[in-house]
């Protein structure tokens, strides 16, 4: 389809959230930036293949999820981003008091092999269907939900159980409960 | 996007005995919104305005593309 100007401003409208997924998948907000600015010059080459009345916000997470993994094959992540530049990208500084917090489930989620990571923000974050996100992701709906589950499984042990080995599986599984062990 | 907590509730998560409590679920379902919404709040930068607005539509890829990529609108502002 022609690239009309409510298509210019659908494009524009879903630019926020697509700078948040870059930033969740690269972690530097520069590169975030260009990650976008490579997802609309490659949305608008294409616009013929965009399907008026689809999801325009999916296909435009598609074009930036695929060039990001193809570049992150290229160039690996950098690691030491993970550490805490991340919070200094930001013009918005999280409240101090949740700044401790705030940082490290940002490293917890850094750690978080890739493709658990992009399942649970598109799902958990960005706020779309099981089923949308399959497609965004290449992969089935059964996938993206085991993905969604491991990761918050693998987070809840990172930030919220990390006292799980002096415990012992016991007290961890009490703890988790909330109490009335046997 | 509340269906994350939802979710939650009614998925026992693998890997620890007993599944992963409701609150946990949500801790992580606000943490990781609020991280992300965090940066939606920044809205557009310029540079995707003014980008946006240069960009015409597509480029055929092999006939006379070279010159004239608008065979769109030209309402444009």
């Amino acid at each position: 389809m022609p690239l009309t100007d409510s298509l210019r401003d659908d494009i524009l409208a879903t630019v926020p959230s697509l700078r948040a997924f870059a930033i969740s998948l690269s972690g530097n907000a520069d590169r975030a930036d260009d990650l976008v600015q490579e997802t609309m010059l490659r949305a608008i080459a294409n616009i013929d293949s965009f399907q008026p009345g689809s999801n325009l916000p999916a296909w435009l997470f598609t074009i930036l999820r695929n060039l990001f993994r193809s570049d992150y094959r290229k160039r690996r992540r950098e690691v030491e981003d993970a550490d805490g530049n991340y919070a200094k990208t930001l013009k918005t500084q999280p409240a101090q008091s949740a700044h401790l917090e705030f940082e490290e489930f940002r490293v917890a989620l850094d750690k978080l092999p890739q493709d658990q990571r992009e399942a649970l923000i598109l799902v958990g974050a960005s706020g779309f269907s099981y089923e949308d996100a399959a497609t965004i992701c290449g992969c089935a709906v059964g996938t993206i939900k085991s993905r969604v589950n491991r990761a918050r499984s693998k987070l809840a042990a990172m930030l919220y159980v990390d006292g799980a080995e002096d415990f012992g599986p016991d007290e961890t599984v009490r703890a988790v409960m909330g109490g009335s062990g046997g | 996007m509340n269906d994350l907590k939802s979710q939650a509730s009614r998925t026992a998560v693998a890997g620890k005995p007993g599944g992963l409590n409701t609150e946990i679920q949500s801790r992580i379902g606000h943490q990781l919104r609020a991280m992300y919404d965090d940066v939606v709040r920044q809205g557009v930068p310029d540079r995707f305005v003014e980008l946006i607005r240069k960009l015409d539509g597509p480029v055929p890829p092999d006939d006379s593309g070279s010159g004239s990529a608008s065979n769109t609108n030209d309402g444009r502002d």
